[in-house]
């Protein structure tokens, strides 16, 4: 089966300090897949590189069937390639309802002169209420989004996700912060998500990727240091040494 | 969901009625002699900077780009439509006195004439080629369009290509209306220097009708030109395109991850906005009489940008309202009107002191009333923000963000 996103070699470095250091990772089109690793492993900067915030030193980044090279295109052309991605702090936007927020994420034509002939069709709505539905806001439609709790916002990020309809979904700590029967909603949603899409979650809780029970790449100083089953990483010694700080 | 585009800005109904009433208020009373010519242009000229402080809603309020250059396209507009009306008033004059030589004048001779006119104050007697569309009125009207269009649009494609913002975009915004006024200072601009452009309350063409009907011409097309652009603007910030734009304003990073291009709607805004500020400038001058490169002083655009927050930022009204209070109350603190105040030891003259009661007033509205004027509304409307000192709402459950919220 080919790959979804395959990246491979890559490096970064900020002021010689290499953040990613030939880095190699792949995911199919339907899968599930957590990233794990103590602090400055490199996890953030990964999602950088492949939503296009940051440009690596060397290595290449390719997505999709034409294996399209994502180093070259814009954040905005990345997103449109397919690649959604979800930050660690809920973003959505306050000053407006949850259906705008939702309206803004729809795939559309997303060109200024495009969006300004844009009208809603029913199609539209029915979506909408769709994705509320999934995530269990569809109560909060008309409400701003700064009025909804913690959790209720980061859901509401993720149906901005699925209504962009990307291929590939970067999630970045989604619990955290989460009282205990957000987080198995959350995974839940993650899991089911993850059957016609791919989905990476980066995650500092074990507990929480175990639940998941999916495929886990540990990263440790910008490289993979471990893949496979939790079970499987986390018997591995240099796993052990890396979190137990003998590294 | 489905709500019309009326419903869904209430404000517009009511600020068209109360516009259409203010002109046939000011119609009526100019026809009875109720208020003076001048006091006419005055208001005209009011409704012209209404429209440059919209135009500077949308992208400041609504965009969230502070842009202290907007004045120069004003004033841009002003100098393509004054280019025309100093031309084609000088061709007549020029044409007439000719006329008693004898000889009929050949094209040439009437050229050279104008020219001699218009620049024998810079002592040039050329016709600059920027001036080379000035004998026409269409290719100068599309001039008042199309040159603050094409600079705005390539600022800034500059500015936001690099991803300049916030502050450093304001700088860069005031360093270009200060280089433009700096230029156009020079004798060999081609604008005539500091002497700028006059007589352009005289229409070519127009001698036997008087001023009292040109001002009141002017007044209806300034109105109508802000009632128009009231519609448009409304309707652009109801809709999507409006979503977007402050989703820009509030998080651009995050809209650029859901697949907009967030340079391109800043250049769409910041040439839209350019566009209708040159409209806007290109009534105004001529019911000015006279433009100058004083008129894209770094200050004229910093003017607007108070207008707007002490009107309220945000809100369409809230420009127009902060405009018009501040541009009025303003002529008539340096009209010399207001009374001075003696203090004993100092005499408070308003010719002076009006700036310090501006800046005052700007400091209060920033620290006491962020919303501006038009806040006013949302308080007699019952609707109130909670005031969480700039907190988010609380994490999880606990908290009492629904409480909060409705508040």
């Amino acid at each position: 089966m080919s790959q979804l996103l395959e990246v491979s070699g890559v490096t970064v470095s900020f002021d010689g300090f290499r953040a990613i250091n030939n880095l190699t990772f792949s995911i199919g089109p339907a899968e599930l897949r957590a990233i794990i690793g103590p602090n400055g492993a490199g996890k953030s900067t990964f999602m950088d590189i492949v939503t296009g915030k940051t440009k690596p030193n060397a290595g290449t980044v390719t997505f999709g069937e034409k294996s399209t090279s994502l180093l070259k295109l814009s954040e905005a052309k990345i997103a449109r390639a397919g690649v959604g991605r979800k930050f660690q702090r809920p973003t959505v936007f306050e000053d407006q309802t949850v259906t705008e927020n939702l309206t803004l994420a729809l795939k559309a034509a997303r060109s200024p002169w495009r969006v300004l002939a844009w009208r809603s069709k029913p199609a539209d709505h029915t979506r909408i209420a769709e994705l509320a539905q999934q995530v269990g806001l569809s109560d909060h439609l008309p409400r701003k989004a700064g009025e909804l709790s913690h959790g209720q916002k980061q859901w509401l990020e993720i149906a901005m996700l699925l209504a962009q309809e990307p291929r590939l979904l970067l999630v970045d700590e989604p619990a955290a912060g989460m009282t205990l029967a957000e987080r198995e909603k959350t995974t839940e949603l993650l899991v089911d998500i993850a059957k016609t899409r791919a989905v990476v979650v980066v995650e500092h809780d074990m507990e929480f990727v175990r639940r998941l029970n999916c495929r886990v790449t540990v990263l440790h100083e910008g490289s993979v240091l471990a893949e496979g089953s939790l079970d499987h990483v986390t018997k591995n010694k240099d796993v052990i040494d890396v979190y137990l700080g003998r590294g | 969901m489905t709500r019309s585009f009326l419903t869904r800005t209430p404000s517009l109904l009511i600020f068209i009625t109360c516009l259409a009433i203010f002109t046939i208020f000011v119609t009526l009373a100019a026809h009875t002699g109720l208020i003076s010519t001048s006091f006419v242009k005055t208001l005209g000229k009011t409704l012209c900077l209404c429209l440059a402080a919209l135009a500077m809603d949308l992208i400041w309020g609504y965009a969230g780009i502070l842009s202290l250059g907007h004045m120069a396209f004003f004033a841009l507009g002003g100098y393509m439509i004054g280019m025309w009306l100093m031309y084609a008033r000088t061709e007549e004059i020029v044409v007439a006195s000719l006329m008693n030589s004898g000889l009929p004048a050949t094209p040439e001779e009437i050229q050279q004439g104008i020219a001699s006119q218009i620049f024998g104050v810079v002592g040039a007697s050329d016709l600059p080629t920027i001036w080379s569309f000035a004998h026409s009125l269409p290719l100068q009207l599309i001039l008042v369009v199309a040159l603050p269009g094409l600079l705005a649009l390539i600022f800034g494609w500059l500015a936001f290509r690099s991803r300049v913002t916030g502050v450093y975009l304001s700088i860069l915004t005031q360093a270009m209306t200060l280089a433009l006024a700096l230029y156009l200072f020079q004798n060999d601009s081609g604008l005539r220097g500091n002497n700028g452009l006059s007589g352009l309350q005289n229409l070519p063409g127009l001698d036997a009708v008087s001023q009292d009907s040109i001002s009141l011409w002017f007044f209806w097309a300034s109105a109508a030109a802000l009632g128009l652009a009231y519609l448009t603007l409304s309707w652009i910030v109801s809709g999507k395109f409006g979503s977007v734009i402050r989703a820009i304003r509030d998080d651009e990073a995050r809209v650029r991850f859901l697949g907009y291009s967030v340079e391109g709607y800043k250049l769409f805004v910041f040439t839209l906005t350019a566009v209708i500020v040159a409209l806007a400038g290109a009534l105004y001058y001529p019911q000015a009489g006279i433009i100058n490169p004083a008129e894209l002083a770094p200050i004229a655009s910093i003017y607007l940008a108070v207008w707007v927050a002490i009107g309220g930022r945000g809100r369409l009204y809230g420009a127009v309202i902060g405009a018009a209070v501040v541009s009025l109350l303003s002529s008539w603190f340096t009209g010399g009107r207001a009374p001075s105040i003696p203090l004993g030891f100092m005499t408070i003259n308003w010719v002076d002191w009006w700036q310090v009661l501006l800046g005052a007033a700007f400091v209060c509205v920033t620290l006491f009333a962020p919303k501006g004027i038009g806040g006013l509304f949302d308080h007699f409307a019952g609707l109130h923000s909670p005031d969480r000192k700039g907190a988010p709402l609380g994490p999880d459950q606990g908290s009492l963000q629904e409480k909060e919220a409705i508040e």
